[in-house]
Formats: structure tokens, sequence, C-alpha cells
């Protein structure tokens, strides 16, 4: 009986739009984070390296417990390390005041957790906009960018409706307009596409991925792998260590530095 | 897959000849899975000789020089056969992995935890391709393309899933007590068909230390 050859499928397209040329946003230098002491200590995380440079979209993957979402808090400096550094932009976050963090924060990173946190008593818009006006950007500044975001991700006739009067998804949406609203560097998403079913899930991933071609750096902890696929790189996690990488950090210079290369996994077998 | 069920489902639709129906099957699979134009042939032929298709009368057309073939009754019942019958799940081909996994567990001195994760970034790797594939493609003009490209996301996708289940159980059972005659009262029986205890239990110790 005649058969038919395996799939035929062009070479692998190169990774990433335009390869980023600038210093990585996020750099994680030998990270421990312990919890508790004595026999109930638990290490999330036992040094671990990491780099994402402008323009990339790196995917965590690894069982529960393996560290994901202590990493996650740790970039956003919403947790602090029990020793090794956090760099965002080049700032060390534990130097930075509570005051000075906070500001970061809101200024440089955007967060998309599974917990949505809309304000019940705001519209969408003004839910977005929250973010911007308390570091300061003048109220119609503010909604602008907050329709703009919302634009991006594909609600902006929701603009003027109220948490209550949104589905799920669209909530889920407007939680992610608020994370990329105004010129966020960091974008850092905990399983973004939680409650949503697959079309929606797809959308959010291209607004996510979109936002990194713009040159925005991007980490993204997910147990999917078809979400992880958005990415250009993902790195495996196991018992707080890098156990491997399905490539290396997508920039020339990355090759001649040695914190970054070494992030790439593989170095603690 | 036989390409047999493909070309009658094509002929179907209109009487051709072999460089259509070549051109058809890859225009409609995104090219995914290519035919030479020589199986094409020996195809119909096969199917001809199986009284399914027959030379169609093309005489004083433009076709007339060349071999167009249509479906007969026989080949048109056939082919609603084919359509109305789900497609049959064959007993499981020889797959590597699964038996290189097997081998991996049962044989002492074998890591299987690395040979796991290796393959999980291998297939990550391929999820990584097609998703790149899918976004370059054209929503609207590529519907056979993306199809098939979506299906090759949810076989990665299994078997990445595939992987997690594989690494869980085996850290059941190294957790177990070599001899398991029986687990704590009131625990649920563990599913595992294999046997604990297996020298390959001892390979679960976590690499990277």
């Amino acid at each position: 009986m005649t058969s038919i050859a395996p799939p035929r499928l062009p070479e692998p397209a190169p990774a990433g739009a335009a390869p980023p040329t600038s210093a990585p946003v996020l750099r994680m230098r030998g990270v421990t984070r312990v919890h508790g002491g004595g026999a109930t200590q638990v290490v999330a995380l036992r040094g671990l390296d990491l780099v994402v440079y402008p323009g990339e979209l790196v995917a965590v993957m690894g069982p529960s417990g393996s560290g994901k979402s202590t990493l996650l808090t740790l970039a956003g400096g919403l947790d602090v390390a029990t020793s090794g550094e956090v760099f965002v932009d080049g700032t060390a976050l534990g130097r930075l005041s509570t005051k000075a963090l906070a500001a970061l924060r809101r200024r440089s990173l955007g967060y998309v957790f599974q917990d949505l946190n809309l304000v019940p008593a705001l519209t969408a818009a003004e839910n977005v906009a929250l973010p911007r006006e308390l570091d300061g950007v003048a109220t119609r500044k503010a909604y602008r960018e907050a329709v703009a975001a919302l634009t991006e991700v594909g609600v902006a006739e929701l603009a003027d409706r109220f948490p209550d009067q949104m589905s799920g998804g669209q909530q889920q949406r407007v939680a992610i307009a608020r994370a990329l609203v105004g010129p966020r560097r960091l974008v850092l998403a905990d399983e973004p596409t939680g409650a949503l079913d697959s079309a929606t899930s797809g959308e959010v991933m291209r607004v996510l991925r979109a936002r990194c071609d713009a040159g925005a750096a991007g980490l993204l902890v997910t147990h999917e792998a078809r979400h992880a696929g958005w990415a250009d790189r993902v790195v495996f996690l196991r018992d707080g260590m890098v156990v491997d990488s399905t490539g290396e950090p997508s920039t020339p210079e990355s090759l001649l530095d040695g914190d970054g290369g070494s992030t790439a996994g593989g170095a603690e077998r | 897959m036989s390409i047999r069920h493909g070309l009658l489902a094509l002929l179907a639709e209109r009487p051709m000849y072999g460089y259509q129906l070549r051109a058809e099957f890859e225009t409609r699979t995104g090219s995914t899975w290519p035919l030479n134009v020589g199986q094409v042939y020996t195809t119909l032929q096969r199917l001809e000789r199986d009284g399914l298709v027959e030379p169609a009368d093309t005489a004083g057309t433009a076709d007339d020089q060349t071999a167009v073939y249509q479906l007969t009754e026989t080949g048109r019942a056939e082919t609603e056969k084919w359509w109305s019958a789900p497609v049959t799940r064959h007993a499981p081909a020889r797959d590597e992995l699964a038996i290189k996994l097997a081998l991996a567990v049962t044989l002492p001195g074998i890591d299987v935890q690395l040979v796991v994760q290796r393959q999980r970034t291998e297939t990550m790797r391929a999820v990584q391709q097609y998703t790149r594939l899918s976004r370059q493609a054209d929503e609207s003009n590529d519907t056979a393309w993306l199809l098939v490209l979506d299906s090759l996301v949810f076989a990665a996708e299994a078997e990445i899933r595939w992987l997690d289940h594989v690494e869980a159980r085996l850290a059941r059972t190294a957790r177990r007590p070599a001899r398991t005659d029986a687990g704590p009262s009131g625990a649920p029986a563990p599913t595992a068909p294999s046997s604990p205890g297996r020298p390959g239990a001892a390979t679960t110790e976590k690499s990277g230390r």
C-alpha cells in the first residue's frame, strides 16, 4: 500500500523578529530564596541565574513546587531574595528603598497574575489607567493610554463597563491591558490564560508576544506547552534550579557575556 | 496513511489527472505530506484495477491527451464509506520514545529524569517551531496548513504531558518502600501496573545535585 511520507516542515524560522542589542531588562544572579527555617525550611530557589533581554519572551515551566512562582515574585520585586541579586534595567532591587521599589514596579513592571484584582467600583478604562495615575500621569493622558492598552488586547469597547458587567474572559483581558499600559519594560505573567478558552488564550499570547516584539521583555510562567510555544526560550525549573532550556538568550552579546551564557541552564547537571 | 482515500475524495469533486490530484492534495494539506507523482499514478492504477476509478471520457475536450480519472459508482460508495467511518486507531506503532523509557526504568544506571528532561526540551522546541509557523501563516488563507500545525502542536503537547506523567509516576514509585504488599490503609491503591521496587526506581534521584 502506498503510504505518505512523514510531515515536511519548513526550516525553523529564526527566533524573535529583531535580535535585541541592549542590556538585559531582567537579570537574576545566584538567586536563592529560603522560606522558614529549621525542620520546616523550604528552599524555593537555589542559586538561580536568568537573564531576559528586550524583545525576548521567556517561558518558565516546571512541576509545582519547582520555584516558578517564587521566581516571578522575585523578578517583580514583590519578594526579596535570601541571597543573590535581581536587577531590573540594571537596578538591583534589593538595594532600593521601599518607595523607590514601588515606583519602579509601577513604572517598569507589568504583572498578569491569575488573580485579576480589578477594582469593582472603577470602569475598565479607569482600572487600566490607575497605575499610571498613581505614577503621576495626568488623568486625561492616563485615560488615553488606558484606551490604547484596551485596544491592544482587543476590548476597546469595554472601556466604560464595570468589572461585574464583563465575562471572566473580558475581565482577564482588562487585567492584561492594565499590566501592559504605559511604557512597561518587563511584563511578568503567571498563567495569564488561566480562565480563558483556547481561542481567547491564543489572543492573549498574541498580545504578549506583540508587546515583546515591540521591545519589552517578557517572563511567562505556565504549565501549558502550547503557551510556552510562543516564547523565544523555554526554561525548565526543578527543585529551584534551572535544569534545561530550549535555547540560549537570543542576543549576540550573550555569547560574550559569562553571566548571560550560563543562564541557559544545564549548568547544574 | 493510505493515499487511496485521499485521491478518491478529491475525485469525488471532479474528474482529474495525476498532476492535478497531486497539486490539489498538497494544497489542501498545507504541503505537509508531499506526494510524488509516481505514487499518485501507481495508486490510480490500483484504484482502476479495483474498479473504483475509470478513465473519464474526455474526447473533444482540451484534456483529451491526458488520462483523466473519474470515480465509478463503487468508488463513490467507497468514498462515502470513508467519510462516514472514523479513522481506525491501529495497534500502536513501535514508539522509540516509549521503548526507550521502558528500558531506562528497568536498566540500572540510567538517569531516567535526564532522559525525560532531554526529551521534554526537544519536544518543546518542536512546539515553539510549530507556533512560529502558525504565527507566520495567514489566518484566512492558510486554514489547511494551520489545521495541520494545530494537530502537530496537540501531539507534541500530549507527549510533554505524558513525560510529566512518567516523571510523577516514577517519583511516586521511588517514595514507596521497595516491597509494597499493601499501601497505608485507606490510601487508594497505586495504579501502576509495573512492579514496584524495580532497580530503575533508584534512578529517579535528582540529577541536579
